[in-house]
């Protein structure tokens, strides 16, 4: 209960920041207008091509992959992911950089609350802003309902997916932000480490065998692909879940360290 | 008598840097306790580790029967902590900066206007609760952290040099703020501002170097470690006669003439001087003026011991 109300604190703390600073502004804002582009390219492209498939005599395989999810949804979240990878980095580089920096560090561990306290509601605070973000998104779909019809299962995959992802990269971005006192640094580490996560899964491509297995697994891209397709694998929940754990676990240890250090 | 602090043989390196060795003190509840010391004595460090922040090298260290590593967070919630520098949030405002550490510091939901307006009117701050943190002048940054520190009436407070950078008046402020607090809390203070801490502590602990060099109440180390008693005298004749007759006055160590008549007279122990000082004047057929006894100042105390350490 206690350890709640801290972890309930310094949300709110954060999210005050986030809504008072020109961080969340300026990233919410290029996020949407990518999207937005994204998203208006990709129906465009798509009802080009119903129409020319409309128009001659299609074959039916061509036709099959003629739906919103294959055509618009699939290439968007695919390219939101890659966004992400930019994104993410700028909300969480400020979230303990910026306390060490500021010597804030020394009040927030010095009230009564557990780190475990203080790393939560850092990471919700993150999570939530990704998640307004991602909410403004859903109007697209909402407008794309007047002229068609969507298979809402795949989409909301999708945006479990993109949820899913985003919290793992959220929580990695977190940690970086716990190795320094320079927020350019966390970003840069975070940014970093997140493309690793990336593209590590290309390895296998290169037929590496079973390392290559095991790197591909490792890969973020890899299992949120399933996603994007509409496909919930419990292999890539448990991915995700522990790939947040881990580093939630990582920063909470890396905040222990400081007792010893100086 | 209830034990609010008590060391032992703390200890802390910072890599292969000794910065505090072996400190062991109390401090009873109640108390108002200075920490005096040279910059880079150990005072911050040692705050630190009371406060929770930092974990000692070896050591412990009990705050309100709390060990501070073991039981960090019960440490933690029986103080109030005002770190040096007075970190704050620049993107919250007063108000928002009050909240979150009422919340933090586990203040009840229905308590918390009332215990945030209470800070805000002991320290001084009504006039600027919705003013940004960060454009805060350092005095009112200041009442700011004292603030934070005050909220939910914390039984110990520990201020790391709660007056560094401010001006006079100002200075006259905050201490006033926390003479208020004598007999509600218990307050550890650091400072290198000796008449700061001779009006406000009622025991001062001297560090330098990382160990403690004197622990005592600030009379009872201005009388012992002055070395003796000074007096002072303004006499009306010839002032190397003046000088020669002083100097003849049994127990006298040393006669320093200051300006216009004037001079300072020094004794070894305990022995008065004022009378035999008096009728060696008077006896010479001098004008007496002025007479006065001097005693020696924390300030010559403490660099009495700091400089005694150092030879």
């Amino acid at each position: 209960m206690k350890s709640l109300n801290g972890c309930l604190a310094l949300l709110r703390k954060e999210l005050t920041v986030y809504f008072a600073t020109p961080i969340f502004y300026i990233t919410g804002f290029f996020f949407l207008v990518l999207a937005g582009y994204f998203f208006y390219t990709n129906v465009l492209y798509y009802s080009i091509i119903s129409l020319q498939a409309a128009q001659q005599a299609s074959n039916p395989q061509v036709a099959a992959q003629l739906n919103p999810t294959q055509m618009v949804y699939r290439p968007l979240f695919a390219v939101l992911a890659i966004v992400l990878l930019f994104l993410v980095p700028l909300l969480t580089m400020r979230l303990l950089a910026e306390e060490k920096r500021s010597g804030t560090a020394e009040l927030l561990f010095t009230y009564p609350i557990t780190d475990w306290a203080v790393i939560l509601g850092k990471f919700l605070s993150a999570l939530l802003v990704y998640l307004i973000f991602l909410a403004f998104t859903a109007s697209y779909s909402l407008a794309l309902t007047f002229v068609t019809r969507l298979d809402w299962g795949a989409i909301g995959t999708g945006y479990l997916g993109l949820v899913l992802l985003g919290a793992a990269a959220l929580a990695l971005g977190l940690f970086a932000s716990s190795l320094t006192e320079n927020q350019i640094v966390a970003g840069v580490v975070g940014f970093a480490l997140l493309l690793l996560f990336w593209i590590i899964g290309w390895v296998q491509e290169l037929g590496a065998g079973g390392l290559g297995k095991a790197f591909q697994y490792l890969s973020l891209l890899d299992h949120y692909d399933n996603f994007t397709k509409g496909v919930i694998d419990t292999r890539d929940l448990v991915y995700c879940l522990s790939f947040i754990f881990f580093f939630l676990f990582l920063t909470k240890r890396q905040l222990e360290s400081r007792r010893w250090r100086a | 008598m209830e034990i609010m602090i008590e060391t032992q043989d703390l200890t802390k390196y910072y890599g292969p840097n000794l910065a505090i060795d072996r400190l062991s003190f109390q401090v009873a509840a109640g108390e108002i306790v200075g920490f005096l010391g040279p910059n880079g004595a150990g005072k911050t460090t040692t705050l630190k580790i009371l406060a929770g922040y930092l974990s000692p090298t070896s050591g412990t260290a009990r705050i309100n029967g709390f060990d501070a590593v073991d039981k960090s967070l019960q440490v933690r919630a029986s103080l109030g902590y005002l770190p040096e520098n007075v970190p704050i949030y620049p993107d919250l405002t007063v108000t928002q900066f009050l909240e979150f550490a009422a919340r933090a510091k586990g203040v009840e939901a229905k308590q918390e206007r009332s215990e945030i307006q209470r800070v805000e009117e002991a320290c001084g701050l009504e006039e600027v609760r919705q003013t940004l943190a960060g454009a805060l002048s350092k005095g009112f940054r200041q009442r700011l952290g004292l603030a934070q520190a005050l909220l939910k009436a914390p039984p110990l407070l520990i201020l790391d040099e709660p007056t560094i950078g401010l001006d006079p008046s100002q200075i006259v402020e905050i201490r006033t703020l926390i003479k208020n607090l004598e007999g509600s809390h218990t307050v550890m203070l650091s400072s290198h501002i000796l008449p700061e801490v001779s009006q406000l502590c009622h025991r001062v602990i001297i560090i330098n170097k990382g160990q403690i060099v004197a622990s005592d109440t600030p009379e009872n180390l201005s009388r012992q470690l002055g070395h003796g008693s000074r007096v002072r005298l303004a006499v009306r004749g010839p002032e190397d006669k003046v000088a020669a007759a002083l100097q003849a006055v049994a127990g006298v160590t040393r006669v320093a003439p200051l300006s216009e008549g004037r001079f300072l007279v020094e004794s070894d122990g305990e022995l008065e001087l004022r009378p035999q000082l008096a009728r060696a004047v008077v006896d010479q057929g001098w004008e007496l003026l002025e007479l006065k006894g001097q005693e020696f100042s924390l300030e010559d105390v403490f660099l009495n011991l700091v400089t005694e350490e150092e030879s």
